[in-house]
């Protein structure tokens, strides 16, 4: 007998994120490595690729910017939800004292990291960035972890008035982490490589791109020689910067 | 002795018989070049036509237990965009040696003509012309790959057009395929690529109780197409001089050696990157090398077409 391509889950429960998105908690759990995504099948819409933004239970985060990510963020309580994966190259679990920085729907990639490290019992300190404070993603789940928070805002409703390196800032200049995970818009990921050139302290970035297979198969998720789906969506940040860079 | 794994494919020298199969990694510079890099001797580039598509929504592609099943719908971003990545990536595989397919369709003969007119300034080795795809049937009707005087009418405004080495892919579902390959010789094809995929297959989702691609069908490629295919491939050698690429299912030596017995000159690879990525080259290579060595086989020429008795 062949096996299903979909695990089929069911919404439990659905919190909205500020003005932006909504996470939805589901029905079973999904081993996943930090940093991993999902394929998410919402039949006779569409399927893209979403973080996994908890693993027990599998948990979604989602900002809507177009017609799939409307749907699913619509999604109410006994919704169901077709789910392939996990798949790609998360990050590692290291560092004693981790700094993660996020913008945008990238904060989902970086909750799961959160949780692994503390449970190692690290110190983790996220950086989060949004236009006002109706738009910051997730820092309930990051308060409830026990992480510090360091919030800055574009129009300084909430936390500090700037952007998220500016929140990012003081503990980059202080030397205080060991390693530096972020995902987010890509100049944000590009300002953030170039403050951290010539420093020892790892970063690894998650990048994304629209995509297909999801599997290394069909290319749609090129990025310079790299395959995000494949290689990433986490990349040391050696391997992706010059791809990052616009072009001269 | 040194093993030779050089083919002469259509008049263009190949440091050995592997070839990345269209569609699999894209179009781009970056993606293509890394494939040479690591050991194809040929890279071919996603089909493209003279005007933009955008392709079918997702689901598009999905692997199911005996290979994949897709329906991309030939997204792609034109011939003239097309033109200028193409010409770098040729720049960029010289130092490698592998020679640059680049694959082109159209809507109709001239359609093909016009998209070959454009890409073929990026100055590719070979053009293939993809009559074989089965995903856009509902727009563009029956392949050209099915009926013989469709197939040569689109070989042969190609051809008014474009003077270089030119290979035209064939479809595994073709009723009478040794007489689509003798039209496309005959219309001046210097070459055939067999196979694209089979079908079209469906996959229906039990708890969705609807089909999962949105296009609804699909090809079939990867193992579930390697008997298809080499089949095919055995039909064609026996019936027309020009050499093939054998495509379709091949992941490891015993595969890729089971295509040259069959009468390929060279052995696509697509579905076979699953999973492993571009190191399938360098492992079939070794794995060919290694058979070869053990049966005091000195060169691919000594056991091409051997299967035919
Ligand atoms: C590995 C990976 C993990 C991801 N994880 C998440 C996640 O956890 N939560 C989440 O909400 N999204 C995530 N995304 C992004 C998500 O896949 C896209 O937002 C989604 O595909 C958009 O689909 P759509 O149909 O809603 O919009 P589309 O119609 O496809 O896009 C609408 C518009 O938004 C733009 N757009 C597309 N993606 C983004 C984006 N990420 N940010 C801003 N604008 C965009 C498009 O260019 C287009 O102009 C992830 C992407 C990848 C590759
Ligand atoms: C995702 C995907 C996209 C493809 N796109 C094309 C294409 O654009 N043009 C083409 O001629 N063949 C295309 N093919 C067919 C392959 O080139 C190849 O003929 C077929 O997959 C059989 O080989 P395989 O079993 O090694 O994959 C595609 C196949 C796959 C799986
Ligand atoms: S999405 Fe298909 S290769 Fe990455």
């Amino acid at each position: 007998m062949g096996e299903a391509i979909y695990r089929t889950y069911r919404v439990v429960a659905r919190r909205s994120e500020g003005s932006v998105g909504a996470t939805l908690i589901l029905d079973g759990p999904l081993q996943a490595e930090p940093g991993q995504f999902v394929m998410v099948w919402l039949p006779g819409i569409e399927e893209r690729p979403l973080a996994v933004m908890d693993d027990d239970p599998l948990a979604l985060t989602v900002r809507v910017v177009g017609p799939f990510t409307r749907a699913l963020a619509a999604c109410a309580p006994g919704d169901r939800l077709w789910v392939r994966g996990p798949y790609g190259r998360g990050f590692p679990v290291r560092g004693e004292q981790a700094l993660l920085v996020g913008g945008g729907s990238g904060v989902a990639s970086l909750t799961l990291l959160a949780k692994r490290l503390m449970q190692e019992n690290g110190h983790v300190r996220v950086a989060l960035g949004a236009r006002s404070s109706d738009q910051l993603m997730l820092p309930w789940r990051f308060r409830e972890l026990g992480c510090e928070l360091l919030l800055a805002t574009d129009d300084g409703s909430e936390g500090l008035r700037g952007t998220v390196l500016d929140a990012a800032e003081p503990s980059l200049s202080a030397g205080w982490a060991d390693v530096v995970c972020a995902c987010g818009p890509e100049v944000m990921l590009l300002a953030l490589a170039r403050r951290m050139e010539g420093s020892d302290v790892p970063l690894y970035l998650s990048l994304e791109r629209s995509m297909k297979c999801g599997l290394g198969i069909c290319g749609n998720c090129y990025c310079g020689n790299r395959l995000v789906c494949l290689d990433g969506p986490v990349f040391p940040v050696q391997e992706v910067l010059c791809l990052l860079e616009p072009p001269p | 002795m040194a093993i030779d794994m050089r083919v002469d494919l259509a008049g263009v020298s190949l440091p050995n018989p592997l070839v990345l199969a269209s569609g699999i990694w894209g179009s781009v510079a970056g993606t293509l070049v890394r494939a040479a890099s690591n050991g194809a001797g040929a890279v071919t580039s996603k089909s493209c036509s003279l005007a933009p598509r955008i392709g079918h929504p997702n689901p598009t592609v999905l692997h199911w237990g005996h290979g994949f099943i897709n329906a991309v719908g030939l997204s792609n971003p034109g011939a003239h965009v097309q033109r200028q990545e193409l010409a770098r990536a040729h720049e960029e595989l010289a130092p490698t040696g592998a020679a640059l397919i680049a694959s082109v369709f159209g809507d109709t003969p001239q359609g093909f003509a016009d998209a070959v007119h454009v890409i073929a300034e990026a100055e590719p080795e070979l053009v293939e012309l993809n009559i074989s795809c089965p995903n856009v049937e509902s727009e563009f009707g029956r392949p050209f790959a099915l009926d013989p005087d469709a197939a040569a009418r689109a070989t042969e405004a190609v051809r008014a057009v474009y003077a270089g080495p030119l290979l035209v892919k064939l479809s595994p579902n073709a009723p009478e395929l040794v007489a689509v390959a003798r039209a496309v010789v005959a219309a001046g094809a210097d070459g055939l690529t067999a196979v694209n995929t089979l079908g079209p297959g469906m996959l229906i989702d039990l708890e969705a109780r609807r089909p999962i691609l949105s296009n609804r069908v699909g090809g079939i490629s990867g193992p579930a197409l390697r008997p298809v295919a080499v089949r095919c491939v055995f039909e064609l050698a026996g019936a027309v001089a020009v050499p093939i690429i054998g495509t379709g299912g091949v992941s490891s030596g015993h595969d890729a050696l089971e295509m040259i017995m069959a009468g390929a000159t060279a052995v696509g690879i697509g579905s076979g990157l699953y999973c492993e990525g571009d190191g399938i080259f360098r492992r079939v290579l070794e794995e060919m090398e290694q058979w070869m060595e053990q049966e005091a086989v000195d060169s691919l020429d000594e056991i091409r077409g051997c299967a035919h008795g």
